[in-house]
């Protein structure tokens, strides 16, 4: 019954059909971006693919276990690597993630003014600031004074890349907590520090900690920033002032070796990487969700 | 009927104030349930340390620049600005040129740009104007997973996968068929010039395509209305209707691309040769800046060896600081004024 109302009320518009050629432009254009989508998800496949493959037929308990043997004898690991990788990405964020929260915390609730924008700013461009110049300048900064390399040095590099990313993500989190919970905090009597600590960040903790763990993805498998900061390391070490190995600092020496057996380690290492990437972003990821760090526990 | 019985609301009440230190200025004393008035210390410096949290960020920007300006400072006494004009790499004879890495670094750069942008332009329209919403979410996600893959196992996997497929394949097939232009001829070697621009593209595809996504998304939909309601095809629609309106982000999306790729170290050292020469042919292998740093930093035996090698690198930083400034200005003059979404 609308439709014979719609009849009567909209008068008749000749609109002359849609020529072939358009149409045909139409549909080459749908299909070439169908076949951009293919294009761009093939090459992940294959890496994923590969990579897997590889990788899973060459990790062993003494991949995990023993340091790396010398060229030309079997087996042998990348167990200091891994540790080194670890006690690098320790002192990184202890570094980085206090400075870039606080950072974070400057932006959004005291940074709504020009001098802001240009932290903004700063921030953004910092972000993109390749990562081998962060090393040059960790080189300057500790290298030469320490004379040697070391763990520390590697933390810093990694560090100044973290700090921008985190100082931005948290925050957009921030911005997202209603001005009414904070007003609320304030109408109670709660001084401003306490309500920003108490109440801001601790109902944005899931937020801030996603974009601690996306900057901690992003330098967790950098290799240029540590080649002359943490330089690398055939044997164990604990101490931070020692040039350390890194297990990204592995595969890159691996990969670039002529030794089959070194070649099949790098995949191996490679696989690690991701997995321990992966699963550390999943372990905060879970823990944020059953409360422990969560803001509503 | 039943509306008059209820209490009416009373709209007249003043307004809440929006200045937090408006609401401090109650004073607590007067209010039983509170203890007398709150300290202003804490506060204040809880203020001043985040600001100088804040002050940190543009002091590392500061403390890269003075690192970078004062170890390159031998090299620049010594050639001045003749250091990027030069093509002579020798370090035995203390003489440094930086031309073949610079030159290195664009065409590979330029190079994979040929290659992302028609691809990562095509999944954003893909993914914001003709995807089912069920596919959206996981297409957007696969593609920034591509972004998750650290540089080296890029560069592994091109190594071993990519450069046996351009040796084998790809390189015989332009040398035969676009030989003629010079671009593609020479001995197929499989790492080179080339070989970097395809692991470079597949590495920006992500960005390029996450931000001209972001920017597809603000075109206003009634836009989009309009120009279907005059009778355009979807094709159509989305030439005039969104591409048009979005170039500018798209632009500033393919510069932020860009600024990656003349930094990105370790998988173009992996693939590019490492060899300081100007060829013509892309099939030639070359060397960037950023993976002359990377070979030759911890190498460098004299002083002015590695002065030169910073200032190779303050070259680099200066460039990727105008190229991302700039980006960040189109994007923003795309997306200003929209609900601020994560783009990092």
């Amino acid at each position: 019954m609308n439709s014979n109302l719609a009849a009567a009320v909209i008068p008749k518009v000749d609109i002359p059909p849609v020529s072939w050629r358009r149409r045909a432009t139409d549909h080459v254009m749908t299909a070439a971006s169908v076949v951009t989508v293919i294009l761009v998800l093939l090459p992940l496949f294959a890496i994923f693919a590969y990579l897997v493959y590889k990788g899973i037929g060459s990790i062993n308990l003494a991949f995990l276990t023993q340091t790396p043997k010398p060229v030309g004898e079997p087996g042998g690991g990348m167990a200091n690597a891994i540790a080194g990788s670890v006690v690098i990405l320790g002192i990184a964020s202890l570094m980085g993630v206090p400075l870039g929260i606080g950072a974070g915390i400057f932006l959004s609730e005291y940074g709504r003014n020009r001098y802001g924008d240009m932290v903004r700013f700063v921030s953004d461009v910092l972000n993109g600031v390749p990562s081998i110049v962060i090393g040059i300048v960790a080189y300057g900064l500790v290298v030469m004074r320490q004379k040697h390399f070391s763990a520390l040095a590697g933390g810093v590099a990694l560090a100044i890349m973290m700090i921008p990313t985190i100082a931005r993500t948290t925050e957009q989190m921030l911005l997202l907590v209603p001005q009414a919970i904070r007003e609320a905090a304030y109408g109670l009597g709660v001084s401003r520090w306490r309500t920003t600590i108490s109440i801001t960040l601790r109902t944005a903790t899931s937020g801030v900690i996603t974009g601690v763990m996306l900057a901690f993805a992003r330098v967790a498998g950098e290799t240029a920033p540590l080649l002359f900061t943490a330089f690398g390391n055939q044997f164990w070490n604990w101490r931070m002032d020692q040039p350390t190995a890194a297990l990204s600092l592995q595969i890159f020496t691996y990969a670039i070796s002529p030794f089959d057996e070194w070649h099949r380690q790098a995949w191996a290492g490679a696989l690690v990487l991701i997995v321990l990437i992966v699963a550390s972003v999943a372990a905060v990821r879970i823990a944020v969700r059953h409360g422990t760090l969560s803001g509503n526990a | 009927m039943s509306n008059q019985a209820l209490p009416r609301p009373r709209f007249n009440a003043p307004e809440p104030e929006r200045d937090p230190k408006a609401a401090l200025k109650v004073d607590a004393s007067t209010l039983p349930l509170l203890p007398g008035k709150v300290s202003e210390i804490p506060d204040a410096a809880f203020g001043w340390a985040m600001r100088l949290c804040g002050c940190a960020v543009v002091a590392l920007l500061g403390l890269i620049v003075y690192q970078l300006v004062v170890g390159s400072q031998l090299s620049w006494h010594a050639f001045g600005w003749k250091f990027f004009g030069q093509s002579d790499w020798n370090p035995v004879e203390d003489q440094y040129g930086a031309l073949p890495f610079i030159f290195g670094t664009i065409v590979s750069s330029l190079l994979s740009l040929v290659i992302a942008v028609p691809l990562s332009v095509g999944v954003a329209v893909f993914i914001t104007e003709m995807c089912p919403v069920g596919l959206r979410g996981i297409l957007s996600f696969t593609t920034e997973l591509l972004a998750a893959i650290p540089s080296v196992v890029y560069g592994l996997w091109a190594i071993f996968v990519l450069v046996p497929i351009m040796r084998a394949y790809v390189q015989p097939f332009f040398g035969k068929a676009l030989g003629w232009t010079g671009l593609f001829s020479g001995p197929a070697y499989g790492i080179g010039m080339l070989t970097a621009g395809v692991i470079l593209a597949i590495m920006i595809i992500p960005i390029i395509s996450s931000i001209t996504r972001e920017v597809l998304s603000v075109v206003p939909q009634h836009q989009r209305e309009a120009v279907l309601a005059l009778g355009a095809t979807r094709w159509e629609m989305i030439r005039m209707g969104v591409l048009r309106n979005a170039r500018a982000g798209i632009v500033g999306a393919i510069i932020l691309g860009l600024g990656r790729a003349l930094g990105e170290t370790m998988a173009v050292t992996m693939v590019i040769g490492n060899r300081p020469e100007i060829a013509k042919s892309l099939f030639a292998p070359g060397y960037t800046m950023a993976s002359v740093l990377a070979n030759e930093f911890t190498e460098a035996t004299g002083d002015l060896y590695l002065s030169a090698l910073i200032e190779i690198g303050l070259a680099l930083f200066f460039v990727t600081i105008v190229v991302n400034a700039l980006a960040r200005l189109m994007v923003w003059s795309v997306t200003r004024g929209q609900p601020a979404r994560s783009v990092a």
